[in-house]
């Protein structure tokens, strides 16, 4: 009997490799946990149940996969069966890992809830009432809930981060320009990065030596400046982490959550690591207006593509060329794409992109030596994940700032390019609290590193207490 | 009464021919099944990223380099955005303000000296597909049964000239784009064949009276898909201004289409361009910049610039002939025929030009031997000894035997007979009428199935006759 709530992506790895299972049984048992709870958990979108020679794993629906539906979550997209495979998703086939399924998301990635999927929202886990978080809360609430031992999400402002944080689990966003997004449903260029969600940072640094690496189809990538390390040390040793006060101090942060996150900082100076005060006085104040610039401009013209003419939904009936694009893309967009293609628009137009865009582009530098000069005293830094712990399905729907706010303390690091990874920290009203390190561009290793002593010594059970059996 | 100076700048658009497309491997190629050169990226498929092809960027900077540009030590790529079928992303990957190259000239010959043509920039971006609207009127969208895409021309790439307002005439204009495709073609980037669309011409004109400094509003002009058109679409944009101005009225700010069945120019439905394109760096793409290694290796690439080579040649047979022989891609092998230069540059630039034959195919040193030998051969001879010349295994000694009849014993019966038949004729010939001695010639030309040498006939006919 395979426990798939328990199990890691590497125990899954060791059962195969000492045959104890087959890559038939192990899929087996994933596809029977989706048939026990994904009813109740909606985290995927299309179930494909491969099974093969590796860990299978679940794929964000803005993965492409040859011949499997894509949809990004979006009616636009519904029936859309890419042609080709991006190349995180023929990475993971190359290394073996047979394709669970393609999970749920917000439309486009633009949500931190799943609430804005055209296919209805994830449940959490921990609390099916609450949200996974978002946009990647479909993958997350597939590896909590034990449908699948490891997924790959996205991040422009805080999607893996985020409900890695609010589902219990580990999540990294790389440095941009480390994973391919070539195949990629494009959401905002110059932000999204796929990353793993996982149950623990070791199998969080496996898929991300999966997935990394330069790719001749992605410009903006880069080769490793080192290969990745599968962490081992359990002590923080000589490692010195800043505590940016604006990131730890803001508004909105739950109380229970600070205290969480405090009680890690002090296990992490138990470990051994050097722990002081910083500061990044502008990142967090101009970081979300500057990312709602940013995103939706870019995010305007990369949905522009969907216009009815070559894939996808097209609308119904004659009329001239104007009417067709305006009736596919009034029926196949969401509320949260249409108000971020007309911000995007706006900040793009004659007259204003100077004001906007290019005022948010010289803000995103600022961000950016804000954060290397933190760098020059710390190593690492730290802050919560998530301002609050899983909210309930439904609670900020109706009010898109305040779920823009969820992403507060992930946009600023996200805007400046650098990694950062989640590791839950422990409990608030019993639902997870996450921890976010964030490290200088390619300090991949240094953030395995730190997590995994961190994740050892604070002893998280990874499983959400409905779930676990007696 | 007004005198008008015309205002011109040239938008010029040149496909390169590199093998694969501009951010794709599809292969670039013209006239194909359409639809059976594209993939995921050229159809825009979600996900997908443009990777920049390195040949078209070296060109890009070679043709930058051949119009005197400097070029950028970092230029970006931007998105210019509007809806249309033939743009599948819905936005085309161009370049804004910082193009590959910028601020260069062109030195345009003229029988009176250099023109300079400001060149305000050169830049690299991808063509968009191919749209054919089925119905309706000119192939135009509007009124359109249905209208089809070929996203094989779609992402080929294309470089931008935009030359300064400094054209003054539609045959100035035609002349400089001319030189322009000359340019192209030698530097081997490019077949620049304005009927397949490898190039294409805009013009923004405007005119001004003579002595005015500033300009007037200008309007931009589409659609002049041959050498010819470009003059003749300015033209009658160019009458149609200066009708508004003597009529009291201003000229309005707008695109216009060229009809070449009518000779008009009509405005563009708004619907049909977008005025605000929302331009925003690429970032799928990182900057270009290009090695200085690279800059010097197209630089040296360059040879003398068909604008030099006009000046050398006229000093051998004249400005027009050297324009003519340069513009039309026939001086490389003018320089390499032997013989009297005036002569050669005459049978290329009339009967050689009118027979469409690939000049590089040509072996010089025969051409040469017939054109030298044109004088004592029958024309029907000469002309079908030229049409010969574009087989490579041409001899112009299988001709030559033929050799045209010049002896007088031959000719004289002839001629005595030509004279006795057309008394009318050869007496106004002797009253001092020149031309009727052309008529006598033909009539010996005939008589003996253009197998006299015209020139002989012509003297012995004047001897004859007293003259």
């Amino acid at each position: 009997m395979i426990d798939t709530l328990r199990l890691t992506a590497e125990d899954a790895a060791g059962l195969l490799e000492r045959k104890e299972v087959s890559g038939e049984e192990l899929t087996r048992a994933y596809m029977d946990a989706i048939d026990e709870r994904d009813g109740e958990l909606h985290a995927y979108l299309h179930v494909v149940g491969e099974s093969g020679t590796g860990v299978p794993i679940a794929h964000k629906d803005l993965v492409t996969t040859k011949g499997i539906p894509t949809t990004a979550g979006s009616r636009i997209l519904e029936g859309y069966i890419p042609v080709f495979d991006s190349t995180v998703a023929a990475r993971c086939k190359e290394a073996g890992l047979p394709i669970l399924g393609k999970t749920n998301m917000d439309e486009f990635a633009m949500g931190s809830s799943t609430e804005n999927s055209a296919y209805g929202p994830s449940h959490n886990p921990w609390d099916p009432d609450r949200v996974p978080g978002g946009s990647s809360g479909g993958s997350a609430a597939a590896v909590a809930g034990g449908l699948a031992p490891w997924a790959l999400g996205s991040d422009t402002g805080g999607s893996i981060k985020q409900p890695a944080s609010l589902c219990g689990l580990v999540g990294l966003r790389p440095t941009y320009g480390t994973v391919s997004r070539y195949g990629i449903v494009a959401f905002a260029s110059s932000l999204d990065q796929i990353g793993p969600i996982t149950k623990t940072v070791r199998d969080c640094a496996r898929l991300y030596e999966v997935i990394a690496g330069r790719d001749g189809c992605d410009s903006t990538t880069v080769d490793l400046p080192e290969p990745v390390q599968i962490p081992t040390a359990e002590d923080l040793q000589g490692i010195r982490i800043g505590i940016p006060k604006e990131l730890n101090e803001a508004e909105g942060i739950e109380p229970g959550v600070s205290e969480q996150v405090q009680k890690a900082i002090a296990l992490a100076e138990g470990l051994g690591a050097e722990v002081g005060e910083t500061t990044l006085p502008r990142s967090v104040d101009y970081g979300l207006a500057c990312y709602y610039l940013v995103a939706p401009a870019e995010a305007s013209s990369n949905l522009a593509r969907y216009d009815g003419v070559r894939y996808g939904h097209r609308a119904a009936g004659d009329g001239d060329l104007t009417a067709l694009y305006e009736r596919t893309r009034w029926e196949g967009f969401g509320a949260e794409p249409k108000r971020r293609i007309l911000i995007g628009t706006y900040a793009l137009s004659a007259g204003y992109y100077e004001a906007y865009y290019g005022q948010a582009q010289k803000v995103r530098t600022m961000i950016a030596q804000e954060h290397a000069a933190a760098f020059e005293q710390f190593d690492l830094l730290v802050s919560p994940t998530s301002p609050t712990v899983a909210f309930r399905i439904g609670e900020k729907a109706e009010n898109p700032l305040a779920m823009y706010l969820s992403d507060l303390l992930t946009i600023p690091s996200n805007m400046a390019g650098l990694p950062g990874l989640s590791i839950p920290c422990g409990l608030s009203e019993d639902l997870p609290v996450g921890l976010q390190l964030i490290g200088p561009q390619f300090s991949e290793n240094l953030l395995f590193r730190t997590g995994h002593a961190l994740e050892r010594a604070l002893g998280f059970d990874f499983v959400p207490e409905r779930l676990r059996h007696a | 009464m007004l005198e008008w100076e015309p205002v011109i700048g040239l938008e010029i658009h040149v496909q390169l021919k590199t093998r694969t497309k501009m951010f794709c491997r599809c292969e670039n190629v013209w006239g194909e099944e359409e639809n059976t050169r594209t993939c995921p990226i050229c159809l825009a498929h979600p996900g997908t990223l443009p990777v920049a092809n390195r040949t078209a960027i070296e060109w890009a900077i070679k043709l930058g380099l051949a119009l005197g540009c400097e070029i950028a030590p970092r230029a970006l790529f931007h998105r210019k955005h509007y809806f249309y079928p033939d743009l599948p992303k819905g936005y085309q990957i161009s370049q804004y303000d910082v193009p590959l190259a910028s601020g260069g000239r062109f030195v345009l010959p003229t029988a009176e000296g250099d023109r300079e043509i400001g060149i305000v920039r050169a830049h690299l971006e991808e063509d968009a597909a191919k749209t054919i609207h089925v119905g309706g009127s000119a192939g135009r969208i509007a009124g359109a049964e249905y209208s089809l895409v070929d996203f094989n021309r779609g992402g080929t790439p294309l470089v931008e000239v935009v030359s300064e307002p400094d054209v003054r005439s539609p045959d100035e204009a035609r002349r400089f784009l001319q030189l322009l495709r000359r340019t192209v073609v030698e530097l081997e980037i490019s077949d620049a064949e304005m009927e397949k669309g490898s190039l294409r011409c805009d013009a923004n004109v405007s005119l001004r009276e003579v002595g005015e400094s500033g300009f007037r509003t200008k309007t931009e002009l589409k659609n002049m898909n041959s050498f010819k058109f470009v003059a003749d679409g300015i033209t009658a944009e160019l009458e149609r201004q200066r009708d508004i101005y003597e009529g009291g009225g201003e000229v309005v700010q707008e695109t216009l289409h060229y009809d070449p069945s009518t000779g008009s120019v009509a405005p563009l439905r708004s619907k049909e361009y977008a005025d605000d394109y929302r331009y925003f760096p690429e970032p799928d793409l990182v900057p270009v910049e290009p090695p200085a290694g690279m800059v010097e290796a197209a630089r040296a690439e360059i040879g003398e610039l068909p604008g030099a080579r006009i000046r050398r040649l006229e000093a051998e047979v004249g400005f027009d002939l050297a324009e003519g022989l340069v513009s039309g891609g026939r001086d490389r092998l003018f320089e390499e025929v032997p013989g009297d230069r005036r002569a050669v540059a005459n049978v290329l630039m009339n009967q050689f030009a009118a027979l469409s034959i690939d000049p590089a195919q040509v072996n010089a040193a025969e051409l040469g031997k017939l054109i030298e030998a044109r004088e004592t051969l029958p024309r029907s001879t000469f002309a079908e000894a030229l049409m010969a010349t574009g087989d490579p295994d041409f001899r112009a000694d299988s001709y030559l035997v033929e050799v045209a009849i010049s002896d007088f014993d031959e000719l004289d019966p002839v001629l005595d007979r030509v004279i006795a038949a057309n008394e009318a004729q050869v007496t106004s010939f002797k009253a001092g009428k020149e031309g009727v001695l052309g008529y006598l010639v033909g009539q010996v030309m005939r008589e003996t199935q253009g197998k006299a040498n015209p020139k002989v006939v012509n003297e012995r006919l004047r001897e004859k006759l007293g003259a």
